[in-house]
């Protein structure tokens, strides 16, 4: 089993990503630079936070051109997991693999702080070692994080239960006091219909030891691990 | 000789208008043994510019303490070392960028963070935190302040706080720190100080010393414009006039994105071992990071404009040294390896030429075109620029009777009215909406970052593995009221709040940098507040241990004449062996038992009658007078600042170090701006809906006990079973101990002085004024 952690210029969780991995999960873990086109054998493609070439023009528009994502493309058409991060989320919408886009947050300025998300959906492999309903307590750090889509798309998302986090306050409420952006639907994390793709603005990486004030993100770094262990048995 | 700007004659006009004093001039005529040429004239102008020669400053600079066991580079390279153990090191310094984040609030506080950052990682220290100390004029309307001020104070911490963001949440190192306060005479001229932290390995530090005749000179990072040309001379160096917003052009822009790049790229050219030395291109650009690495390495230098990457078309010599273009650097490589350095910067995808060589016989040559545009030998230029003992005049005395003085009210007054109103005063509210907008938490290492303690701490990677070797606390503190009643008392505090902010931390404090920010030096007033606040600084940062190994003189901040007040800006490092063991303000548990540690009960002389506002001795009046307790209740601003012993002050940091690696304290948080009564509230703001229940008895009246800002004390709260513990401790570092109260669940602040209140509320009715103060008056524009 092995993380591959792409770096763009500009990326600046990479690092985050990969302590949390091997450091604290003591995991196998490698540095994808943006400008390749092999994923080194990876079985999981992160997209850290960062501001990838600047975030000029818009989060995520010019990264997505970068020859890395032609591979993390093919990668996620082959069933191959991809979590994107904060600004690797950006990424993935503007690449396609996910549906949406971000707009800037709703108060036009910067949020850092401990947020609390509730988990939707825990038969995905990013959230299936968590408690159905269970809410986490994850720094966010963005200035565009305000997720919007087409009413359709919103729509099918729900049907299709994409969503699976959704900002709440920390007695699980979702309404405009537990939305720090003003995301649509208080949506702070989706995937794609086939749940092999997932983006989220909080930053799990940043949870991962209670000496960061919360240990929170473990459950999704678990859940991803817990569903290449499975998904290698099943082949067995 | 042939120049390529012959074009322009030199005159001593000319040199006048370039800032270059008559005396200044016949120096550079003595130096080269002619008259310069206009590119020559131009270089010496802004090397010899108060910003880049502190030849105002240097003779005073001297006195500072600057070796210590810790310290492995002292001022004069881009920023101070210190040893943190396990074969690493830590890179910091604080920076000024005051007079550009008034021109251009935006710009100029990006590219101050900018500067500071480039001036670690030129180390070859990774930045891992930055703390902002800022000031700025009033932003609510008051006496002096009229509400047109006070609006464009708003604009000006605006656009800084978003300059500060912009550049460091891109760049992705956490902004964990400072603070920020108000005085009228920040109005024109806000202080935007930045501070940066780095780590490197110990043998991996690098230093700005040309080396190795006919080693090549790499330019790299951003392409040279037309920007900020004389930022340092002009804009740093002389006090603003009406036509000051006419420099906007002489004001840098920042790219944090290129900054970020460059980073990364340096920091693994430096691990091919090609790189034989690195300076920034920060004050004086091109001019500045030539001829100091020259000057430094004692060798000469060579360069050729035309190789250099430049932004626009048809730039003069002069315009390309004096170009203060940010995001870039100068490097030397080894002979024959220059190709693997290249290479690494080809990799990030940013520019980087030979643009020259190191010579032997001293002499930095600046060519173009083939030309020759200026020829100075370096070090005269770097190191025998003018110095200025300038004139030094103490200013009369103060006349001030009890008159002038905060009129006490008497005991049995409840003050909690008050109290709210300080809460809400934008020097002690919540500055909780700043701070969000600054990323916090990144790189993972925030073991407490604004707020949470009095100190910032980080914990300490290996950068090689990872693995967790310590925390470092950082507190920056400057009380520029306090010195402008008394400068040498005032920049004591200054030390030793920081240091004691570190050591409430947990943390033990080993070493200081500085931001001296003054008026015009040219004023005996001026310097003589800054003569007394360096022997202030010299005098406190001995006794408590904390050499200075950086920093930055910014003279001139005034305006239309008027100076600011003195604003000595004191950054402290501390270190926590185990970062386990790191204190926050926030009370933990009900039932703990709240001590106050330091200097006892303020009590009367013998003799003295106790009671009534009228016993109160005038000394109290006076010092309370400079309270933030004062400005905002009664709008005096006066009298002296506390008396200050160091003596208590060390006893109380050495005790909260033992204390903290003992792990006796559930919580600490130090006294000091509106006193124990704002202490007590924020440890309770901070814990999951707890009160506390105090009394002040021992002190001689109830306001004083309740708001006055002494130093060398702290809160504690202790777990009753550790509680004989603590009170040991306390006795063996001789630092006084004082039960005053418990923490309680009932979520109620009450602080009694002999059984009436002082202060009496639910928490929650504080906690909204203090929380939402500053957010409705910025954010209501």
């Amino acid at each position: 089993m092995k993380f591959g952690v792409v770096v763009f210029p500009g990326s600046n969780c990479d690092h985050d990503a990969f302590y949390a991995i091997g450091n604290v999960l003591d995991k196998p873990v490698e540095f994808i630079w943006h400008q390749s086109q092999e994923l080194g054998n990876s079985d999981v493609i992160i997209l850290p936070g960062g501001f990838a070439y600047g975030d000029y023009l818009r989060t995520g528009a010019i990264a997505r051109f970068s020859p890395v994502m032609k591979s993390v493309e093919k990668f996620a058409n082959g069933g191959g997991l991809v979590l994107g991060i904060c600004n690797g989320f950006q990424i993935l919408l503007e690449a396609g693999l996910l549906p949406g886009a971000m707009m800037r947050n709703s108060g036009l300025r910067y949020i850092c702080r401990q947020v609390h998300i509730r988990v939707e959906q825990t038969d995905t492999p990013f959230t299936n070692a968590a408690a159905p309903g269970q809410i986490l307590t994850i720094p966010i750090a963005h200035n565009d994080g305000n997720y919007t889509c087409e009413e359709t798309t919103l729509a099918e998302l729900e049907k299709n239960r994409q969503v699976i986090f959704r900002y709440t306050t920390s007695d699980g409420a979702d309404d405009a006091a537990g939305n720090p952006n003003g995301s649509m639907g208080n949506i702070a994390g989706i995937s794609n219909r086939e749940r092999n793709v997932a983006g989220l603005m909080p930053h799990p990486e940043r949870a991962v030891e209670s000496a960061l004030g919360s240990a929170d993100g473990l459950v999704i770094f678990k859940s991803m691990i817990a569903a290449l262990v499975g998904a290698r048995k099943a082949t067995a | 000789m042939p120049t390529a700007s012959a074009e322009i004659k030199v005159t001593p006009e000319i040199a006048a208008e370039h800032g270059v004093t008559r005396e200044e001039y016949a120096r550079i005529h003595q130096i080269l043994g002619r008259d310069p040429n206009i590119t020559e004239l131009g270089i010496f102008s802004v090397m010899w510019s108060e910003h880049c020669s502190y030849k105002s400053s240097k003779v005073h600079l001297k006195r500072l303490p600057t070796r210590g066991k810790l310290v492995v580079q002292g001022p004069g390279e881009n920023a101070g070392v210190v040893d943190i153990g396990d074969g690493l090191v830590a890179a910091f310094k604080i920076e000024s960028h005051n007079h550009p984040s008034y021109v251009e609030p935006f710009q100029g506080a990006t590219t101050g963070v900018g500067g500071i950052l480039r001036d670690i990682f030129t180390m070859g220290a990774r930045p891992i935190a930055v703390l902002d100390s800022l000031r700025f004029g009033e932003i609510v309307p008051g006496p002096g302040t009229s509400e047109e001020d006070a609006a464009k104070n708003r604009r000006i911490l605006d656009g800084v706080i978003r300059g500060v963001a912009s550049y460091g949440n891109c760049f992705g190192v956490p902004t964990v720190g400072g603070e920020v306060s108000f005085e009228p005479c920040y109005s024109q001229n806000p202080l935007v100080n930045a501070l940066a932290l780095g780590i490197a390995r110990k043998e991996e530090i690098f230093l700005a010393k040309a080396k190795g005749i006919g080693n090549p000179v790499i330019y790299v990072g951003a392409k040279t414009g037309r920007d900020g040309i004389h930022g340092a001379s002009l804009l740093a160096s002389a006090e603003f006039t009406e036509e000051s917003k006419q420099k906007r052009p002489n004001v840098q822009v920042g790219d944090p994105f290129l900054e970020k790049l460059l980073l990364e790229a340096c920091l693994e050219a430096m691990q091919t071992g090609a790189v034989v030395a690195i300076q920034d291109m920060g004050a004086a650009g091109l001019t500045c990071s030539t001829m100091e690495m020259a000057s430094r390495g004692g060798t000469g230098i060579e360069i050729d404009l035309a190789k250099v990457p430049q932004r626009e078309t048809g730039m003069t010599p002069y315009e390309i040294m004096l170009s203060e273009s940010q995001e870039r650097m100068l490097l030397v490589a080894e002979r024959g390896r220059e190709h693997e350095v290249l290479e690494v910067f080809k990799k990030w995808g940013l520019d980087a030429v030979v643009v020259g060589t190191v010579t032997d016989g001293g002499i930095a040559k600046v060519l173009h075109h083939g030309q020759i545009a200026a020829e100075i030998p370096a070090h005269p230029l770097a190191e025998e620029g003018p110095v200025y003992r300038r004139p030094i005049a103490q200013p009369p005395l103060r006349h001030e009777t009890t008159a002038d003085w905060f009129p006490f009210a008497p005991d049995g007054t409840d003050f909690t009215a008050n109290f709210r109103r300080l809460l809400a005063s934008p020097a002690i509210a919540s500055k909780r909406w700043i701070t969000e907008q600054y990323d916090t938490s990144v790189r993972t290492n925030t073991l407490a970052g604004p707020g949470a303690s009095d100190a910032a701490v980080v914990r300490i990677k290996d950068p090689k593995t990872g693995i967790v070797k310590c925390a470092l606390a950082l507190a920056t503190d400057g009380n520029g009221r306090w010195c402008q009643l008394n400068p040498r008392v005032g920049a004591m505090h200054a030390v030793a709040e920081a240091a004691r902010n570190v050591a409430s931390s947990g943390a033990r404090p080993i070493a200081a940098t500085n931001c001296l920010n003054f008026g015009s030096p040219e004023k005996p007033d001026v310097m003589w507040q800054f003569s007394e606040a360096i022997d202030g600084l010299t005098v406190a940062c001995s006794e408590l241990g904390t050499p200075i190994t950086g920093g930055n003189v910014s003279f001139y901040n005034e305006t239309l004449g008027k100076s600011i007040y003195p604003t000595p800006v004191i950054g402290i490092l501390g270190i926590l062996e185990d970062a386990s063991r790191v204190l926050k303000i926030a009370f933990r548990a009900e039932g703990d038992v709240i001590v106050l540690l330091g200097s006892l009960a303020v009590g009367l002389a013998p003799g003295s009658p106790a009671g009534g506002a009228s016993s109160v001795p005038a000394e109290f009046a006076r010092e309370f007078s400079s309270s933030e307790y004062s400005k905002t209740i009664a709008g005096i601003v006066a009298g002296e600042p506390p008396a200050i012993d160091l003596t208590s002050e060390k006893r109380l940091i050495d005790c909260l170090v033992a204390l903290a690696s003992e792990g006796c304290l559930e919580s600490s948080h130090d006294v000091s701006d509106g006193g124990i009564a704002v202490t007590l509230a924020e440890s309770c703001f901070a814990s999951a809906g707890l009160g506390a229940h105090v009394s002040l008895d021992k002190d001689a009246s109830a306001e004083f006990a309740a708001f006055n800002e002494r130093g060398a004390r702290c809160v504690v709260s202790v777990s009753p079973i550790k509680l004989a513990a603590v009170l040991l401790t306390a006795r063996q570092y001789g630092v006084g101990a004082r039960e005053i109260g418990t923490v309680h669940p009932g979520s109620a602040l009450r602080i009694e002085y002999k059984g009436s209140a002082v202060v009496e509320s639910p928490l929650d009715s504080l906690r909204s004024i203090w929380a939402n103060s500053l957010e409705r008056t910025l954010a209501s524009k």
